[in-house]
């Protein structure tokens, strides 16, 4: 299995790695048991995201595709970041191995559920607006040492 | 200073500059088929009949017992499939084994169950070890095969084979020990532990890959694996592996000569390295700190995964490996891990280091120095961590 030098970058130098105290919106997504899970906090000004901070338990993969997401979205409005796709991010790496594919669902369901905890905290409900967000599809392969 | 620090010598090992010349002129210089009658084939045969003398004075066998294969993985597959298949005819179609072996034997029983036989999975404890008496009442009058790894590649434990062999010879049932993490690694004797048959790799022990043997006591031998020419008494047909055989017996026997130097000295170290790093906070040790291999360290750091893990020691020039879900390639984590009692979150988190003759005092001080603030970083930014650190 090979990263691509992107993936290497942003895992080792991962962006926007951290926590903000009185964020307008906490998402978290996935699960230990798997093996990974997102949380990301926004700072949501108007309907411009001005900061974002993440953490990520997780594989190479999933810090990689947290990053570049946190990356994608920040200074874009609200508007921009729903239409974060998960092969934007993976584009943006250029590529990811087959079993981390959904490692970048991930990221795209973190920023999604972080949305949707904003219009939650606004007295909005987020489905509407966020969609229904989904049990990633927590796929692996089948490969072998 | 940056160092290249070699910790994965479970998942294979440096052909040894002894084993290399050993095995050189049989590639270049006297590289005649065994089978041909002029010299260069001849000596080839003597080559080959030298190493398997050497493989079995290294595990106290007769050489007529040694039947080289490609590898461990080959020798567990024949072992398995060869005795079920023999035995069947007798109406013996159930297996013993345990839940925390190698693939090559799990996989190997489920094969085995699709035809139609039965295989008991006797469970380990949290400690990794199972116990002869575990496997005397799983032994039932249509048991044909008990087999149960000498030492886990994963977590090192080292089971109780002698006792365990006992209570098969006792029930006239055979015994196989896939014993490929524990050859040149601890004193075995086939004939004194009633080992009816054993596998080993020489990639394991300084030797090269591709090459291995099963060994067979007398009058159990399993059917055909290849059928072909005369080779291994036509049991394995197929032009022997001559350099490779030579490599595996040069390995070997160096290996054994090295034993009783080495084992107390790489279990120093060993023990210097747990010692160190489980004194970071949620850290616990997989598997029996007392019946373990000189040179196996397996630690599960709790809130980090052990891929990300592993990619960090890479970054420090350390080779190890883990049984996180991401480096097995399923969505599980290891087996072995799971067998032991883990939850799938502290599986995930599993670090692997395994110490071999060149690991010196100053790679261990290494590991030691790099370790601690790689889980330290990945835990600042783990959100599991963040909800256990405290607990």
């Amino acid at each position: 299995m090979m990263y691509s030098e992107k993936v290497m970058d942003h895992f080792a130098n991962p962006r926007n790695v951290g926590e903000i105290p009185d964020a307008d919106g906490v998402g978290e997504v996935g699960n230990a048991k798997c093996g990974d899970i997102m949380k990301m906090y926004f700072k949501i000004d108007g309907d411009v995201i001005t900061d974002v901070r993440f953490k990520t338990f997780g594989c190479g993969a999933a810090i990689a595709t947290s990053s570049m997401a946190t990356e994608m979205i920040k200074g874009r409005t609200i508007e921009e970041a729903l239409q974060l796709s998960n092969k934007a991010v993976m584009e943006a790496l250029d590529g990811l191995p087959p079993v981390k594919v959904h490692c970048s669902v991930l990221a795209e369901q973190a920023v999604k559920a972080t949305l949707a905890d904003y219009y939650r905290r606004q007295g909005i409900d987020p489905e509407p607006i966020v969609g229904k967000l989904e049990e990633v599809d927590h796929d692996h392969g089948e490969e072998e040492e | 200073m940056k160092r290249f620090v070699y910790a994965d010598n479970a998942a294979t090992t440096q052909v040894s500059p002894r084993v290399l010349e050993a095995m050189k002129p049989w590639l270049l210089e006297q590289y005649g088929n065994p089978s041909s009658i002029y010299s260069i084939g001849r000596q080839a045969r003597t080559a080959v009949e030298t190493a398997r003398r050497q493989v079995a004075a290294a595990l106290d066998c007769e050489p007529n017992e040694v039947y080289f294969t490609s590898g461990g993985s080959e020798a567990d597959n024949w072992a398995l499939k060869g005795t079920a298949h023999l035995l069947a005819k007798q109406g013996k179609r159930h297996l013993i084994t345990t839940n925390f072996e190698h693939h090559a034997i799990l996989h190997t029983c489920a094969a085995l169950e699709k035809e139609g036989f039965e295989v008991t999975y006797l469970p380990v404890d949290s400690k990794g070890l199972v116990t002869a008496e575990q496997v005397r009442q799983a032994i039932r009058p249509d048991t044909a095969l008990v087999s149960i790894m000498y030492a886990n590649n994963e977590i090192g434990t080292v089971q109780p084979i002698s006792e365990i062999a006992a209570v098969c010879k006792e029930a006239g049932v055979r015994f196989h020990t896939d014993a490929v993490q524990a050859v040149g690694h601890l004193p075995i004797s086939v004939r004194e532990q009633n080992i009816t048959m054993l596998s080993l790799s020489a990639h394991k022990l300084h030797g090269p890959k591709g090459v291995g043997a099963l060994i067979v006591r007398k009058g159990f031998i399993p059917p055909n694996l290849i059928d072909g020419g005369g080779q291994e008494k036509g049991r394995r047909a197929g032009t022997e592996n001559v350099s490779g055989i030579v490599g595996l017996g040069e390995a070997i026997t160096a290996a054994v000569e090295k034993m009783e130097e080495e084992t107390p000295r790489v279990t120093a170290l060993r023990d210097r390295l747990i010692d160190g790093l489980i004194k970071l906070p949620k850290v616990r040790l997989n598997g029996d700190r007392q019946h373990r291999l000189p040179g196996n360290v397996n630690l599960s750091f709790e809130g980090i995964e052990g891929e990300s893990l592993l990619l960090m020691l890479d970054y420090a020039g350390i080779c190890a490996s883990s049984g996180s879900a991401c480096t097995s390639g399923s969505l599980d984590p290891s087996h072995v891990l799971l067998a032991i009692g883990l939850p799938h979150e502290v599986a995930h988190g599993s670090l692997r280091l395994t110490l071999g003759d060149q690991t010196t005092d100053e790679d261990v001080d290494y590991i030691l120095e790099q370790v601690p603030p790689i889980v330290e970083r990945l835990r600042s930014m783990s959100p599991v961590w963040e909800k256990i650190k405290d607990l």
